[in-house]
């Protein structure tokens, strides 16, 4: 009798300990919009930068410190007022910011600004800027290109010296070792910074809407943005995702994954094993396993957020806050907490203990 | 009775030693001093100088000799010369005093000095031309500004490695630590770039800034702007951190150069800030006929009660009431800086000096002050108390004594005298000739001997020595003497020999006609006419009756002085480029950039018409065929649309471009200003092509 209990209990303990969802990140969110500081509500980036949060947004670059919001705009030197990438230079200091005119440098509270008809910069639009030591790598609507912060020179990319094929380049990720540059229509891009040789990583299956070979490659040409972090890249594009660890790759799209949509604007890696997606339809967390969504109902505007585990169970967590809105742009880390950048405001998601 | 006949002896023989005088200094005119172009005397040019932390010796950075001297600060006997590297500019000690940096601006070095063996431990590479060198309080890094790369660097203090590089001002050239050492500030020597394009109808005033370095994240945490200032040079802070104090340069470029007058070309002002002051404020130095001209270096009294200001085209110290000059802005609601009765509420005096007085310390103690005088090699040793010169420190040179070169100005001028009390043409009165009062040099020297108590230091100053031509003509370029009440000299446009990076409105061209960018002066030689509009055909025409009607508007050159000043010009030569690799080679984008600039075909295979090729008019070694070609660049205010070619001598430094500055950038000149390839076929060529081209200019 005793032991038929005992394992009733185990199998009860272990029925419960099933049924509970994986423990992953909660989150309160506080968010920004124009009617609390921002000087707009589309918001392309956000970049944290200490104590301090820049957004770029469709209306100038603004700025977070001790509480408050300051705007720069054109009339301080700003190259455009859509800002749509922003890197951080640690060693110094100074805030790049990709727009939709040019790219322009924050330092000290001066803004330099640099444009194709001023400088060496391969085209206006900027979407895609990332330091590394004493290079800007740039990702433009006409090719990429790396500011030598040293010598001044301006060194152009495109598919006259590399293996692009399309030129749009939406995203640029950069270390010591490696830059990784996603192009739209021509998949990723790889130069190796010790050897100056480029590689490139296509969809294998070369169908645009299907994926016929899983995990065997790019998922889609169609690239918005890329992250190495920790030897891996973790890619995004309009049809799926991918992470990379340099032999293998691992696809994730909607039907076997816990991302929301397939149609994701922007990954970033917090390490090897742990990445944020910014889809359509919602902000989404891999912790290697498991997936969390957090977003705004796409019915009613409540706050969701939902939990996969390994298996594809998928269950909801109650919260009672959101990111400002489902269409997500940008994130970034500040410590335990996140920034994202959304169609409709600036989220930023307090870690719950 | 007795009293009377005693006076009036007294009188009498004053105005005998007067006469004397006149005597004396009429002769030095019309004394035949040799000029030779091939002199190159080995000048010591004093530029900067350091107290160590004892008091016990003076350190004297010596720019030509390119040298420091290691003086005793008592006796004034040298210790030791330390050689150090090419053109030294800047130098600073460690706060302990064991290791003295200098930054040697030509060969891309710094030069470590250990104090105790006064001997050079290391030599490390820094950036391009670095121009400043401070320590941070816990020796952990060293900040370079950098002037042509303009940005800060910073090294580690024990290594020398370079951890990175803060962007600056343009020309970013003099560091000075905080008291409490948490903050390096730096200031620059052109105006920072203009943020948006300007036409030629709404042309801005120049921008600088001070860069506010945190010292130790090593990060920059603020740039106060300066507004329409262009030339920001030493800065200074109060020993309680409370009182910042920078000389600049306050231009009038934006409207026509038609009148000095009232300060019609340019304010000598001082910004200050920090607690004292509030929000950043600046005060004029001139006074209604009497100009600061080119302020430089900056001191203040160990209890802060002065200021003291070299200005080295005015030949003087000016010298500050700090308390009088906060109450002034205090109760005084500005701007000042139009105002030319501001100064005289806190300038106490001006102490006469030698030639080019630049950098300047004071003692701990604030009982003198030390000024290096650039062009006559001397030291100029001030009583804080007196406000005068008690002694002059000569610094060797050749042997032979004469008394430095004087001009007729000499004579109309009071400050000749000492303290500006009375002029030689008090004296002068009995309608002789000049040459009738030439002595021989001899006579000169015991004339001039005999008669120091009366005379201003800076006439009585025995070194050095021989005055070469190249000498004498340094000397007429960087005084502003020759102007129109000494507002301005050469050197207050051509800083440092260079170019001020502004856009000028002048007379001869008409009014709102010809706006014309300011042109760097290397490397000349053979790159005649001059002008834009190729309209002097060379230098003495340059530098003399246009220069002397329409910039000093006063009186003429004589013929050796200008020759002198056209002479030096000449001599200039290109600073070292560094865009070029070692040994000449060119890089890969250097070499398709030169391809396209010798190219006889475009990209399509049609032939480029030879006077529509880039190496057609910029042929030669420096970039000119000296002709004047229409290359499409006339603007609705040009009165022609021929210019001369200029030279490319290190044309990636000299921004903006075009002959009205109107391009901002080497790019600005094709992406903008050649929309019909009248300037160079150029609109075939891909962005990163023309990239290339720029690359290859910029190793010119």
């Amino acid at each position: 009798m005793k032991k038929i209990c005992m394992i009733a209990m185990l199998l009860a303990v272990g029925t419960l300990a099933l049924a509970a969802p994986p423990k992953m990140p909660l989150y309160r969110f506080e968010n920004f919009t124009a009617a609390n500081g921002l000087p707009d509500n589309h918001v392309y980036s956000v970049l944290v930068d200490g104590d301090r949060i820049w957004a770029g947004t469709e209306n100038g670059l603004a700025v977070y410190e001790n509480h408050a919001w300051k705007t720069y705009t054109t009339k301080d030197g700003l190259a455009h007022r859509a800002v749509l990438s922003l890197a951080l230079d640690k060693r110094t200091g100074d805030v790049w910011a990709g727009t939709m005119g040019g790219l322009s440098r924050v330092s000290g509270g001066r803004i330099d600004s640099y444009t194709q008809l001023n400088s060496g910069l391969s085209n206006d639009v900027v979407y895609g800027v990332s330091v590394e030591g004493e290079n800007v790598w740039v990702a433009t609507a006409a090719g990429a290109c790396r500011l030598n912060l040293r010598t001044d020179q301006w060194t152009l990319y495109n598919e006259r010296n590399t293996p692009m094929f399309e030129i749009w380049v939406y995203g640029v990720s950069a270390t010591p070792s490696k830059v990784y540059f996603a192009v739209w229509g021509s998949g990723l891009l790889e130069y190796d910074q010790k050897t100056g040789r480029w590689d490139k990583y296509d969809d294998p299956d070369g169908e645009t809407e299907m994926v016929l070979f899983k995990d065997q490659g790019l998922i889609h040409e169609i690239t918005t943005s890329v992250s190495y972090v920790d030897n891996i890249v973790w890619v995004a594009t309009y049809f799926g995702d991918c992470r990379y660890d340099g032999r293998q790759w691992h696809n994730f799209l909607t039907k076997d994954s816990g991302l929301p949509s397939n149609f994701t604007n922007t990954v970033k890696g917090v390490d090897a094993n742990h990445a944020w997606f910014g889809t359509d339809k919602g902000l989404a967390y891999y912790d290697g396993v498991n997936w969390a969504v957090y977003t705004p109902s796409l019915k009613d505007g409540k706050p969701e957020m939902t939990v996969r585990d390994a298996q594809g169970k998928v269950t909801p967590v109650a919260v009672t806050t959101a990111p400002a809105h489902n269409y997500i742009l940008g994130i970034d880390f500040q410590g335990d907490d996140i920034w994202v950048a959304t169609a409709k405001g600036l989220s930023h998601g307090i870690r719950l203990k | 009775m007795n009293q009377r006949i005693r006076t009036l002896s007294s009188a009498g023989l004053a105005v005998l030693a007067a006469a004397v005088l006149t005597f004396a200094l009429w002769s030095a005119i019309n004394h035949p001093v040799r000029a030779d172009e091939s002199d190159m005397q080995d000048y010591a040019s004093p530029l900067e100088v350091l107290l160590s932390p004892d008091g016990a010796r003076l350190y004297v950075l010596c720019q030509q000799s390119e040298e420091v001297r290691v003086l005793d600060a008592t006796s004034f006997a040298v210790i030791k010369n330390i050689a150090v590297g090419r053109v030294p500019r800047g130098f600073s000690l460690s706060h302990d005093g064991a290791r003295l940096f200098v930054a040697n601006s030509w060969d891309d070095t710094l030069s470590v000095i250990d104090t105790s063996t006064l001997a050079v431990v290391a030599t490390w590479p820094v950036g391009a031309e670095p121009s400043s060198v401070v320590e941070d309080r816990a020796a952990k890094r060293l900040f370079v500004a950098n002037r042509i790369s303009s940005n800060v660097a910073v090294l580690d203090a024990q290594t020398g490695a370079e951890e990175k590089r803060l962007s600056a001002g343009r020309g970013a050239s003099y560091l000075t630590l905080s008291p409490d050492g948490s903050r390096i500030y730096a200031t620059h020597i052109y105006p920072n770039p203009p943020r948006v394009r300007t036409d030629l109808d709404n042309r801005t005033a120049p921008e600088s800034e001070i860069t506010v370095i945190d010292a130790s994240r090593a990060v920059v945490v603020d740039r106060m702007p300066l507004h329409a200032i262009a030339g920001v040079f030493h800065l200074a802070l109060s020993g309680d951190g409370r009182l910042g104090v920078v000389a600049e340069y306050h231009p009038k470029n934006l409207v026509p150069l038609a009148h000095l007058e009232h300060g019609g070309a340019f304010a000598d002002t001082l910004t200050l800030f920090g607690a004292d002051v509030g929000k950043p404020v600046e005060v004029p130095l001139d006074e209604l006929e009497r100009y600061a001209s080119q302020p430089f270096g900056v001191a203040i009294a160990p209890d802060k009660s002065r200021i003291y200001i070299t200005c080295g085209g005015s030949e003087m110290v000016t010298v500050v009431d700090v308390l009088r000059l906060l109450r002034f802005i205090h109760t005084r609601s500005g701007p000042y800086t139009q105002d030319l009765s501001a100064s005289a509420n806190y300038v106490v005096t001006r102490i006469p000096v030698g030639l080019n007085p630049r950098g300047l310390t004071i003692s701990r103690d604030g009982h003198r002050l030390f000024v290096a005088n650039r062009l006559d090699d001397t030291i100029s040793v001030i009583d804080t108390h007196t406000n005068r010169v008690a002694s002059i420190i000569t610094l060797a040179g050749p042997s032979t004594i004469l008394p430095r070169t004087l001009n007729e100005k000499d004579f109309n001028v009071a400050s000749s005298a000492v303290e500006g009390q009375i002029t030689c043409t008090n004296c002068h009165i009995d309608g002789r000739k000049q040459s009738q009062y030439a002595p021989t040099p001899r006579d000169l020297a015991k004339l001039i001997d005999a008669h120091k108590s009366y005379l201003a230091e800076s006439l009585v100053s025995t070194g050095p020595k021989h005055i070469s031509t190249l000498r004498r003509g340094e000397q007429a370029f960087y005084t502003s003497r020759y102007s129109f009440q000494g507002q301005i000299g050469c050197a207050t446009c051509h800083i440092d020999s260079t170019f001020d990076g502004l856009t000028w409105d002048l007379e001869p061209d008409g009014f709102g006609r010809d706006i014309v960018d300011n042109r760097p002066i290397e490397d000349l030689k053979g790159t005649e006419p001059f002008k834009w509009n190729g309209g002097n055909p060379n230098l003495p025409t340059e530098c003399g009756p246009r220069t002397e009607k329409y910039f000093w508007r006063s009186e003429n050159y004589d013929s050796r002085t200008l020759t002198d000043l056209a002479t030096y010009v000449r001599s200039l030569p290109s600073r070292p480029n560094r865009w070029r690799l070692p040994h000449g080679e060119l890089t890969p984008a250097q070499e398709r950039g030169q391809a396209f600039f010798v190219r006889s075909v475009d990209k399509f295979g049609k032939p480029i018409p030879e006077t529509n090729r880039c190496s057609y008019c910029h042929s030669g070694p420096k970039g000119t065929d000296q002709k004047s070609f229409d290359v499409g660049t006339r603007k609705s205010t040009d009165n022609s649309g021929l210019l001369d070619t200029p030279q490319l001598s290190n044309i990636a430094l000299t921004a903006p471009y075009l002959h009205d500055g109107s391009a901002r950038t080497l790019e600005e000149i094709w992406t903008i200003y050649n929309p019909d390839d009248k300037h160079g076929r150029t609109n075939d060529l891909t962005k990163d092509e023309l990239n290339d081209l720029i690359e290859y200019l910029r190793t010119r």
